[in-house]
């Protein structure tokens, strides 16, 4: 599938009726139709979309400006509250769920004129790394389809990698849009921690939830980025952007210190991975970057603390979902605990239901203590090396996953097992900075991830050092 | 009745949890109304309230302005550093699966207030105070298989003030609830409207012989001071009956049957709840910054305590200053009146505001007719210049009350206003002397009972307009007796 112009070009297009919103959103209905064996994609709102379409068209007939992402189609993932649209976060629990509000997000795309095509498979409440954990289907990798595309926001990346749309949406608890965009081949970007309103999207783990967006480009990642980020009145967590914005960057490599985290490389690294990633890194440091090694003591605890952390508070988000208000609920109940066990028995899959009991456990009394806070004290000493690493550097260096994307089925009884493509990219959450997936190269024609980290609110820095890493590694 | 002697031998302990209504415009954490008295069932309702996927609780900074207020209302100072937690349970009305509330570091530590115990003070504990929402609110009709769900109420910012177990009789307990719910309305924290559930207490009562504190119970929801005071009363011999039987009193939950005047058990606690608190990921911790308390305090509105200390200079004996207080409006009108006409016009006006003190000791927020203060002062120097009797005068207040208007006009068009010309009165004392002089001889012997037939006299004569004791004395000179006598 040929790929998308860069959404300055095909927005500034749309203003100056070159080409309509309407066509755009064609071409991207007909991507998604066409490559429907992917199972990339939940549902597609064409009716939505082509009307949203029309009116922008007319509006460009009429003169008037309408916006930065003009006529640009893009795909949430499905976890996002899209306003008249089913929302269901791939789970049997949210069937039939019809958004009554919408995502603070699309909200702001929305009102730059990008439109809403479609909504993208992903692990039942974001709870997986390949997809596998969705109640609906499993999503193909777009370079191998007997492999998983990544997740939790795989539907996302094989979507945009498949060219279905020039960007998509995706969540970040622990990994979920940089891990889908390292088995994708797609730019993966996870913002700093409060960076995006989370308002509208649904919960995972509130504390390491973010937004960001999957694309084949740092500068469309910029963009979208600079749309959505902000304080927002409907979530108490976000915060200011940055007066510069974050798009129009300028690639900058040379002079930035850049610290190759010893963690990273060291066992359990694909052999082919490990390869691409020092070649990249090899790149940086002939184009002016310094090179510093350096080691994070506590990064190995990094996934315990995540695996304890992200659960409670799962087990607490996931109480709204009783049968009771909306959604699935169990009709043949006679009594109300069994109206509560019913629904949420049927309407929750394996993993979420794995998620809820170990929450439960970590908070239960007696045994707070010794997981919850014990785990909240690690993370407090995981930030303060972070912030203590980025003292010494810009940017820090590694992997975004161990190896390339497994094979479908080869993990899923093995929860441990698929748990351990997230060791990597959990850290970034648990400290709230920002960090980015860059294609690197293949290993057997399957797509590498080169993962970049700045510190808290350093987007726009992360973003410029990334433009240049793109142009020096693709 | 359980016998005193035996009553006697045991040290009742009380502690009182109360919850307080904030008076916000808007929920806790959303932007809906916060006045659900009379909206139809599921009206107050946002996606946030409903609980809807994505939906994120946003800090109302005006119920944290309150809480901070409620803060010098207790007697201490806000926490800089607090922070809210998830309550975790499963119930109908509570629509996310955890109440926000504040766990272990609340916005208010330890406080004291001082309570009035029969006109005398007792300073009482108190542990801390915290700010959570209130659930919605379910009902189970009578002979239906269903209930009902109202979550007009989930999200209502509440106070939850414990105190410490500083009280041991059912007195101090009512007083104690009786002292926050003045300070509450004082501070303008709550509406502190007991009809509508603004504020409602939590009874924890133990009784024990020795030193170590009994196994208590506690009674939830009461709603009025009465009852507070009753439930404690129940308590107390229940578990002193109980104990005399050789039994254990259970620690438990229980309810208040007005009806029936007496306490019943809900639930046992012997198997505590384990509702695995956490902190709330979605709420930052609220951070107080100093100028922000300063400015609150600075705006703070007097209290029960300040108003106390201010009319102490009035000399009241201790039920006039009680009645005054029940009526805030009352109390600030007296201060007001103080601090620019006096105290004798202050001490005149607050007996006048008394009568607007309901005499049922459950106060109600009456939207008292409250008069100008100047028409008062204004009242208060008719009766000071003697141109109004005391009793006309409250006749010119309740019309001055209902309709308002001047009070010099009013008096007028009801001819109460006292004739205190005194040609006019003595011309009239002569008429009347001469035509009753069989008790004018009599007032002259010294039977002094007969002037008050002569003064009624003039005042019959004078189409009531006379000043009673302007005639007195005129009387007395007419007949030339000595001044006083």
């Amino acid at each position: 599938m040929e790929q998308w112009p860069a959404i300055t070009i095909l927005a500034a297009d749309v203003q100056a009726g070159r080409t309509t919103a309407r066509s755009l959103v064609e071409r991207s209905l007909k991507a998604i139709a066409e490559q429907a064996d992917f199972k990339a994609i939940i549902v597609s709102l064409d009716e939505r979309a082509l009307a949203r379409a029309d009116s922008i068209d007319a509006q460009v007939s009429a003169g008037t400006a309408v916006g930065r992402l003009a006529g640009v189609p893009f795909i949430a993932k499905d976890n996002f509250l899209v306003y008249g649209a089913e929302t269901t976060a791939a789970s049997n629990i949210l069937k039939g769920f019809t958004a009554p509000y919408q995502a603070a997000a699309i909200e702001k795309l929305e009102a730059e004129g990008a439109i809403c095509v479609a909504k993208a498979n992903l692990d039942a409440f974001a709870h997986g790394s390949s997809t596998e954990n969705s109640d609906f289907m499993t999503t193909k990798n777009p370079h191998d389809t007997t492999r998983v595309p990544g997740g939790s926001s795989g539907g996302s990346a094989a979507a945009v990698v498949l060219a279905m749309a020039p960007f998509a949406l995706g969540t970040d608890t622990g990994g979920s849009i940089r891990l889908p965009a390292s088995y994708c081949g797609a730019v993966g970007y996870k913002p700093t921690y409060g960076l995006v309103s989370r308002s509208g999207v649904v919960a995972m783990a509130s504390s390491t939830d973010v937004i960001g967006p999957l694309t084949m480009s740092v500068d469309d990642a910029a963009l979208v980025l600079d749309v959505m980020a902000g304080r927002d009145q409907l979530d108490g967590t976000t915060i200011e952007k940055d007066v510069a914005g974050y798009d129009h960057l300028s690639a900058t490599i040379a002079g930035k210190k850049v610290g190759v985290i010893k963690e990273y490389l060291a066992e359990g690294i694909a052999p082919g991975v490990k390869q691409q990633v020092e070649a990249a890194i090899a790149k940086l440091k002939a184009a002016g970057a310094e090179i510093i090694d350096l080691s994070l003591p506590s990064l190995p605890t990094a996934l315990a603390v995540y695996y304890i952390l992200c659960p409670a508070e799962v087990s607490s988000n996931l109480g709204r979902y009783d049968g009771q208000r909306f959604g699935f609920s169990y009709s043949d109940a006679t009594t109300l605990d069994e109206s509560y066990k019913q629904s949420r028995s049927r309407g929750f899959g394996k993993e979420a239901k794995r998620r809820i009991m170990i929450g439960t456990y970590v908070l239960s009394s007696g045994y707070y203590d010794a997981y919850y806070k014990k785990a909240q004290t690690v993370r407090t000493k995981l930030i303060n090396e972070f912030m203590a690493a980025f003292e010494q550097v810009d940017i820090l260096v590694g992997p975004t996953a161990p190896d390339v994307a497994f094979k479908i089925g080869e993990n899923i009884d093995d929860p441990l097992k698929m748990y351990l493509t997230d060791i990597l990219t959990v850290a970034a959450n648990l400290v709230g900075v920002p960090s980015i997936s860059l294609p690197a190269g293949t290993v057997d024609g399957l797509p590498v991830g080169l993962q970049l980290m700045a510190a808290q609110r350093a987007d726009r820095a992360l973003l410029a050092f990334a433009k240049g890493a793109e142009e020096l590694i693709a | 009745m359980i016998d005193p002697k035996l009553k006697a031998q045991y040290t009742t302990t009380i502690g009182i949890e109360c919850h307080v209504q904030l008076k916000t415009n808007t929920k806790l954490f959303s932007a809906v109304g916060n006045d659900a008295r009379e909206a139809p069932a599921n009206s107050l309702v946002s996606h946030i309230d409903f609980g809807l996927p994505g939906a994120l609780p946003v800090l109302n900074k005006e119920a944290l302005t309150l809480a901070v207020k409620a803060a010098f209302a207790l007697g201490t100072e806000p926490e800089r550093f607090s922070k809210f937690d998830r309550k975790h349970y499963f119930y109908p009305d509570l629509p996310k699966g955890y109440q926000i509330t504040q766990f272990d570091e609340p916005i208010i530590g330890k406080g004291a207030i001082t309570i009035q115990v029969d006109g005398q003070p007792k300073l009482i504990g108190i542990t801390r105070a915290h700010m959570e929402e209130d659930a919605g609110k379910s009902t189970h009709p009578a002979g239906t298989d269903y209930s009902l769900v109202d979550l007009n109420r989930a999200g209502t910012p509440l106070l939850e003030i414990v105190s410490e177990p500083d009280m041991h009789t059912s007195a101090e307990a009512k007083a104690y609830a009786y002292e926050l719910y003045l300070r509450m309305r004082y501070a303008e924290v709550s509406e502190a409207n007991l009809y509508y559930g603004n504020m409602r207490f939590d009874v924890n009562v133990s009784v024990s012989k020795t030193d170590q504190l009994g196994t208590r119970s506690e009674t939830k929801n009461l709603n009025s001071f009465r009852s507070v005071e009753k439930a404690v009363d129940y308590e107390v011999e229940r578990q002193i009956n109980v104990l005399e039987r050789g039994e254990s009193v259970v620690q438990e939950t229980r309810g208040w049957n007005d009806d029936k005047q007496a306490t019943f058990s809900q639930r046992s606690k012997e198997n505590a709840d384990d509702y695995r608190y956490m902190p709330d990921p979605d709420i930052p911790p609220v951070e107080l910054d100093e100028a922000f308390i300063a400015a609150i305090k600075a705006d703070m509105p007097l209290l029960p305590d300040d108003y106390r200390s201010k009319f102490a200079a009035i000399d009241f004996d201790g039920k006039v200053v009680a009645d005054i207080l029940a009526v805030p409006e009352s109390a600030k009108l007296v201060a007001q009146i103080l601090d620019t006409a006096g105290p004798e016009h202050a001490r005149r006006i607050a007996f006048w505001l008394m009568l607007n003190t309901p005499t049922d000791e459950e106060p109600t927020v009456t939207a008292a007719p409250i008069a100008p203060a100047e028409q008062l002062i204004k009242l208060s120097q008719l009766v000071a210049d003697n141109k109004l009797s005391s009793t006309a005068a409250k006749e010119v207040l309740a019309v001055l009350q209902q309709q308002g208007g001047d009070v010099e006009a009013i008096a007028t068009s009801k001819n109460l206003m006292q004739e205190s010309d005194e040609n006019a009165i003595a011309a009239i004392v002569t008429e009347v002397l001469a035509a009753n002089p069989k008790a004018a001889e009599d007032v002259k012997n010294g039977e002094m009972k007969a002037i008050g037939f002569l003064v009624g006299q003039v005042m019959k004569q004078s189409q009531g307009k006379a000043n009673p004791a302007l005639a007195q004395q005129l009387i007395k000179r007419q007949l030339a007796l000595p001044k006083e006598g």
